[in-house]
């Protein structure tokens, strides 16, 4: 990148620029001045990592751009080209210092921290899902392909399968005699220069290899999937082969009438219109599967607060997931803290081995805990009931008020070590005069404990205990990896269950398996777990003043 | 037990326990219900049975079948999983743990205009973790990958950068409160000798605080190789998954059938990182509550 290279050289400062008057009282000038005299000189070696750097940076920005023309996406590819000029000015004027450090990490921030936020919050006001992909015009001509059917009176072409560069052609040879050749991409067109064999099949042709057999069994999925249209008419029809030799012919029985917006299904008569909810209705209320994005304003907002199906899962998916943050902080805080002052005795023998004992379950990967209790508990083939129990049918997962009773003693297993750890390090530090003092006057030892040790404690832990309680109100791997949110609800058909935190519903709306995916839903939900974390955030920075302490 | 009665030299039983003896008992207690797991993982690993109902007591066999078995999955390669977790939590730690240190540098030693709003936007941004966003992260990779592939869905390199913007803003705030702990009078002391705003970065600033970088990253690292909800979204292709969502997939559907090779790799996946943890505990320990009791 030459122009980059040479105006990078420009904007470093002159060699040995150290100003000689530094030492002395500065004379008041603008700030910004100061700080590019005050720069030191850069060596060489700054300099070439400078412009190796950048121009790597903006070798993959062409790249990026280029691809962004091509695809004809043009508001991305203004906003690319911004941040593309706005990285090179960064970086090759003189001065701005504070830029040149933060603009690599405010980039990556902002994409997939801010704006991905804000996106959510885009998506929960549409209907984006399963059926409801693209626009519509991609919903119109994907219906008209696959609602595509043989032809009944459709002529045979005698057809070979074609490869070139990794993808498959046909070459087929219509009734009259003349070889053509297209692709799923590209509609069918005379291939000329091709070779016919002894019955006048057209079965080779230049640049091309023609498959044997074998290999059309083995890519038979490719093989089968190709569909060539007749000509740039989709009411044409397309051509399909089920075996690689014959192809025939197959048509869409939708029609697609642009003037007044509707789908006709010849072969019923009935008649689809655009039902103004993203999709395609019939007068008799059938609704076709495929339908594209659209903007429903609340609607989501509307279903997840009203719908019969949604609503009262939600409510105790919602109280379960404050029950469920609250109480694990406050058992493994009771926890860790019982253990600290129990521990809290310098002539304790053995109290290293104890404390690196109590540290494993922190120590063990959060995702496996869950999948290791899993397996303990399970109420068929599991060690608990199995060994333990002697053959007991207890179900620890199965049954609603076990499965969280589980849930929560799992919680405490994988929380209370980091508790145990915290309360130590804040006991240490407690100043032992006030402690001494209290005895003196005769305090017992709970007393000393609940009126002077407690609330000193909770002064350096209650901002640990606020952000334990944010991070349990997500705890999205103890939940999913232990229950998967079941045992499931019984008044809903919908997968949602007696352990399902909000987040966990999220996910499962989005990427659930067997239900369909609802991104608009999922999103909604993601927003209203939003408000609940900045509601909590502004309450606790407000109780710990930590926003002072930005200066 | 015999070991702790011994400690108690002339003294009653019941003066000694009151005093200590409980606290061993607690101790005790508490010691096998956090390793007792950790015990059963390790014993099924090593039971050739491979169910979940397998044996009714820990270690009844010891065989290597399980792990054998792990590796020879092709549907399921456990290696690559392991090495991707490697790459990809690798990668990102250090990046992230590097465009932090470089965002705190700023944060910390230069006054610019917007620098407050800077520090309070990424003190709220570090309490709304990404995974709430995991649906418009989907989408937004699925449309980038539309135009360039290498990082769409599916790709690690597409998974870094998500991971690189979530753990920006916990890291740089981290990273400031320790570099503020830096006395300025070292810089100021170079530049007047002379040393440049990078020098002084790379050569000074860094080197001090190497070891809170080193936790920093550590965590960030283990962090990373838990991380389930946006790795499963992304990364869709056997080959491509991390550890995480790799072993998830053992047990998802049959949750009984392949538990013994679970267990294996279970085993394998946690020993690096718990022996990272217990050999580097007295450091993320500081670094824990010294970097949160700031936040």
């Amino acid at each position: 990148m030459p122009p980059t290279a040479k105006s990078a050289l420009e904007a470093m400062p002159d060699g040995g620029a150290q100003q000689p008057g530094a030492r002395q009282p500065a004379p008041p000038r603008p700030r910004r001045v100061l700080a590019a005299r005050r720069r030191g000189p850069d060596s060489w070696k700054g300099t070439l990592a400078k412009i190796i750097l950048l121009g790597l940076v903006d070798a993959v920005a062409v790249y990026v751009l280029t691809a962004l023309f091509l695809s004809q996406s043009w508001a991305v590819l203004a906003i690319a080209a911004l941040v593309t000029v706005a990285i090179n000015w960064i970086y090759l004027r003189p001065g701005g210092l504070p830029a040149k450090y933060l603009a690599p990490g405010v980039l990556f921030l902002l994409v997939f921290q801010v704006f991905v936020v804000v996106f959510s919050g885009y998506i929960a006001f549409t209907n984006y899902g399963d059926g409801h992909n693209g626009s519509k015009d991609d919903a119109i001509s994907s219906i008209l392909t696959s609602s595509q059917k043989r032809v009944p009176d459709s002529p045979a072409y005698r057809t070979t399968v074609l490869e070139k560069g990794g993808s498959y052609y046909l070459l087929v040879t219509k009734p009259d005699g003349e070889a053509q050749l297209g692709t799923t991409e590209s509609k069918l067109e005379d291939a000329t220069g091709a070779v016919k064999d002894s019955t006048g099949k057209a079965k080779e042709l230049p640049g091309y290899r023609t498959l044997t057999f074998q290999e059309i069994v083995a890519h038979q999925k490719d093989v089968l999937g190709l569909v060539v249209p007749l000509s740039d008419d989709p009411a044409a029809g397309t051509l399909r082969t089920q075996d690689g030799s014959n192809a025939y012919v197959f048509r869409s029985n939708m029609v697609y009438d642009k003037a007044a917006d509707t789908l006709t299904d010849t072969d019923t008569g009935t008649v689809y219109r655009d039902s103004g909810q993203g999709d395609f209705v019939s007068d008799n209320g059938e609704k076709l599967a495929t339908g594209w994005k659209i903007d429903v304003g609340f609607k989501n907002f509307v279903t997840a607060f009203t719908d019969p199906e949604l609503r009262g899962p939600l409510l105790s998916v919602t109280l379960w997931t404050f029950t469920f943050a609250v109480v694990s902080v406050l058992l493994c805080f009771a926890l860790g803290l019982f253990l600290a002052i129990t521990f809290n005795r310098g002539d304790l023998k053995g109290k290293k081995v104890y404390r690196i004992i109590m540290i494993l379950p922190y120590a063990f990967p959060a995702f496996l805990s869950g999948l290791v209790w899993a397996g303990l508990l399970n109420p068929e083939f599991g060690f608990i009931n199995n060994a333990l129990l002697g053959g007991a049918d207890i179900g620890w997962l199965t049954d609603p008020v076990l499965a969280k009773i589980s849930v929560l003693v799992v919680n405490l297993w994988l929380g209370f070590p980091y508790m145990f750890l915290v309360c130590t390090g804040a006991l240490q530090s407690l100043p032992e005069d006030v402690d001494e003092a209290a005895r003196m006057d005769g305090a017992s030892a709970w007393r000393i404990f609940r009126s002077i040790k407690l609330p000193l404690l909770l002064v350096s832990v209650a901002p640990l205990l606020i952000s334990s309680f944010a991070f349990n109100f997500n705890n999205f791997n103890v939940i999913y990896m232990l229950t998967s949110g079941g045992p499931r609800f019984e008044d809903t058909t919908r997968d949602i269950g007696a352990t399902d935190i909000l987040i966990t519903l999220v996910y499962k709306s989005a990427f659930g398996v067997g239900t369909g995916r609802d991104y608009g839903l999922a999103s909604a939900l993601a927003i209203v777990i939003f408000i609940i974390v900045a509601a909590i955030s502004a309450i606790s920075f407000k109780q710990t003043k930590a926003l002072e302490d930005v200066n | 037990m015999s070991t702790t009665l011994a400690s108690a030299p002339r003294r009653t039983f019941p003066r000694w326990f009151r005093d200590k003896g409980w606290r061993h008992l607690v101790g005790v207690a508490t010691s096998v219900f956090a390793v007792f797991p950790l015990l059963y993982v390790l014993s099924a690993a090593l039971n050739s049975t491979g169910t979940l109902a397998g044996s009714a007591s820990l270690f009844s066999q010891i065989s290597g079948d399980n792990f054998a078995k792990l590796f020879g999955n092709e549907q399921r390669p456990f290696g690559r999983w392991f090495v991707n977790t490697m790459v990809v939590g690798l990668i990102t730690s250090a990046a992230s743990v590097f465009l932090g240190a470089l965002a705190a540098y700023a944060f910390s030693r230069m006054r610019f205009t917007g620098r407050r709003a800077g520090l309070l936007s990424l003190l709220l941004l570090q309490m709304f973790p990404q995974l709430l966003a995991v649906v418009a992260i989907f989408l937004l990779l699925s449309g980038i990958g539309e135009i360039i592939p290498a990082l769409g869905l599916g790709s690690q390199l597409g998974l870094i950068m998500v991971y690189l913007g979530g753990a920006l803003g916990v890291n740089t705030y981290l990273m400031y409160g320790f570099f503020n702990t830096v006395p300025q009078s070292l810089d100021e002391a170079a530049k007047l000798d002379g040393a440049s705003h990078a020098q002084i970065f790379f050569g000074i600033i860094l080197r001090l605080v190497t070891p809170i970088l080193a936790v920093v990253g550590l965590l960030t690292f283990i962090g990373i190789s838990s991380e389930f909800v946006i790795a499963s979204v992304v990364l869709t292709d056997p080959n491509n998954q991390t550890l995480a969502v790799g072993l998830y997939s053992f047990v998802a559907n049959q949750r009984t059938e392949d538990w013994g090779v679970f267990a294996a790799g279970a085993v394998l996946a946690a020993l690096p990182v718990m022996a990272l943890f217990l050999f580097l505990q007295r450091y993320i320990v500081s670094g824990l509550s010294a970097g949160s009791v700031k936040g």
